[in-house]
């Protein structure tokens, strides 16, 4: 088995006139966490969102664990998937998306229960069983018949975190997780963060806060203009930034 | 607590002898509509015209039963496939194919604009333009010919009348409660790896109804009496056709018109406590809603406090240091 999990060449996306990826390269290893930087705008929760294929590329390709995402290889063309077969190539790809988007009809225990007892045909006791194990690790074993809008915005992160983890993904994307809570309530999720990378998840994570990135990315990666102006480790980067446009959108941030 | 109030060193002000607003005129005129509806129903119960020996004679009469049953049935049967047709519509309005999203377009533009007794007289004239129906395929001699009139009975050309019609208005509400829904639901959908179909059953419809229902409501109630227009089909056999027809015998039409306005209020009674339960059913995460199935326990009070409180300590944690959290507490402690 290849060590690269994720590997993503030349992708290029664009919405109507505008060219939002132009040419994104970029390999995650097996079990490394990999912050994606940039000003909003530089393309990097679209290219975050097409690595699961929520949204379709023009060109270039995406591969995880080396199979295409999305696409079907035929001779020289890549053939769309249908939407059976992109939501079954999901299934081992966890997301957590910025505004929780957890379902509201439902409590934080069926949230979690529901993709792995629908999608997965899993027996409803052992979903129960292990929703009730993913709450504990995520520290909210209390709240598991609470409906999302009884839950602080951390505490909804936290149970959609738990959520993707559910399907035992062996890749977790992270849009910006921490954005839309309260300065507060940031710690609690990147704790949870961490202690995922620790336990050896694949990661990638498009967010804003330095600190998680310095202390738990193996390799930060700077995207500007649709293009990956500069990546190695957190030091390199976030420490000694060799381009202008790095330096600059540091000295905004830190 | 109070120690945390005098943080703020303000006077504390003389409790206020509240008298509330008296609003003298208000309360005379409920009295005044009282007495008269009291007239109203002492006059009503006394006058000949009424005839209330006739109204209850007439009231669980076999033939007034019966037009009450039919009534039923056509109004269900009309909005059950009016809801089938208009959530077909509605999905075509939002598909990527312009040829499906303009042809629902259209039907629901023909059909909302123009009226359903002229449609329903279009309908019951079905079998004289079509008079028989051919099966086969085209130009070629057909397999089996049927007289129109006789493979659809009339009942089924009003059924069919009245749910096309209103399929065109279902469609418009189905397409409000589907747009409802944030995107983000259903992309979280896609993420955990579920379908279209799936989606749509568990995450997207459970929402939406929350939308959809109380229109709906209000259109099966419309429907209920729409039925009385099935006459133009011409189909008799429904509640307000029957009863006419009743009293076009007895000469006496009164008694019978409010045989048919008490069925119609109870049929649209019993459909209002049966929306006001969907719409429980559907109500749940809501807000003021969430204890609703049986298994959810009572909850402290205490529990909501932090969520109400993060956007005062939010606002108070940067620039207040050590003593902001304790001054996040203020407004709440200030009060008592």
């Amino acid at each position: 088995m290849s060590d690269i999990k994720v590997s993503a060449q030349e992708v290029h996306k664009s919405f109507g006139d505008t060219h939002v990826l132009k040419g994104i390269d970029l390999e995650v290893r097996r079990g490394e966490v990999s912050c994606l930087l940039g000003p909003s705008g530089s393309g990097k929760s679209t290219f975050l969102r097409c690595i699961n294929h929520l949204e379709s590329i023009d060109s270039g390709r995406i591969e995880v664990d080396g199979t295409l995402i999305g696409y079907r290889e035929h001779g020289e063309r890549l053939h769309e998937l249908k939407p059976a077969e992109a939501a079954a190539q999901r299934e081992n790809i966890g997301m957590v998306f910025q505004r929780f988007n957890l379902f509201p009809h439902m409590t934080a225990l069926e949230n979690i229960t529901c993709a792995p007892v629908f999608v997965k045909r899993t027996q409803r006791s052992e979903a129960r069983q292990r929703a009730l194990e993913l709450l504990d690790r995520v520290g909210l074993a209390d709240k598991a018949d609470a409906y999302p809008r009884e839950l602080s915005g951390g505490q909804q992160q936290r149970v959609a975190i738990a959520r993707a983890l559910a399907m035992t993904p062996d890749l977790m994307l992270f849009d910006e997780p921490t954005s839309a809570l309260d300065p507060e309530l940031v710690g609690e999720v990147l704790d949870v963060m961490k202690s995922l990378a620790e336990s050896g998840m694949t990661m990638i994570v498009v967010t804003h806060e330095m600190g998680f990135a310095r202390e738990v990315a193996d390799t930060v990666t700077f995207m500007d203009g649709g293009v990956v102006v500069e990546h190695g480790t957190p030091e390199e980067v976030l420490v000694r930034p060799q381009h202008g446009r790095t330096k600059a959108f540091l000295s905004k941030v830190l | 607590m109070s120690e945390i109030t005098r943080a703020v060193p303000v006077a504390r002000p003389r409790p206020i002898q509240a008298v509330p607003l008296r609003h003298p005129w208000r309360n005379l005129l409920a009295f005044a509509l009282i007495f008269l509806l009291l007239a109203f129903i002492i006059d009503a119960a006394q006058r000949e015209a009424y005839d209330w020996p006739a109204f209850a004679l007439y009231l669980f009469d076999v033939r007034v039963v019966q037009a009450a049953g039919v009534t039923l049935a056509l109004t269900f049967l009309a909005m059950l496939g009016a809801v089938v047709v208009g959530i077909v519509l509605a999905v075509m309005r939002e598909t990527d194919n312009p040829v499906l999203r303009a042809i629902a377009w259209g039907v629901i533009w023909f059909f909302r604009g123009t009226p359903v007794y002229v449609q329903l007289v279009f309908w019951g004239l079905l079998s004289s333009i079509y008079q028989t129906i051919n099966l086969g395929l085209p130009f070629m001699e057909p397999w089996l010919v049927l007289e129109t009139a006789d493979v659809i009975p009339l009942f089924w050309i009003a059924v069919l009348g009245l749910a096309l019609n209103e399929a065109a208005y279902m469609a418009e509400i189905v397409r409000a409660g589907l747009l409802s829904i944030d995107p983000g639901q259903t992309e979280a959908a896609s993420a955990l790896g579920m379908g279209w179909w799936l989606t749509m059953r568990k995450v997207v419809i459970p929402q939406a109804m929350r939308v959809i229902i109380p229109p709906t409501g209000n259109e099966v109630i419309s429907m209920l009496k729409t039925t009385s227009l099935v006459t133009a089909v011409p189909f008799s056999w429904d509640l307000c056709t029957r009863t006419r027809d009743i009293s076009a015998a007895t000469l006496n039409p009164i008694p019978l018109l409010l045989v048919a306005s008490v069925w119609y209020l109870f049929f649209t009674s019993i459909m209002m406590i049966g929306q006001s339960r969907l719409e429980k059913h559907f109500s749940r995460g809501q807000l003021g809603h969430g204890t609703t199935p049986k298994r959810r326990k009572h909850r402290e009070p205490a529990e909501r406090g932090p969520m109400v409180l993060a956007s005062p300590e939010a606002v108070a944690a940067p620039g207040g240091g050590a003593g902001a959290p304790d001054g996040a507490g203020m407004p709440e402690g200030g009060g008592r």
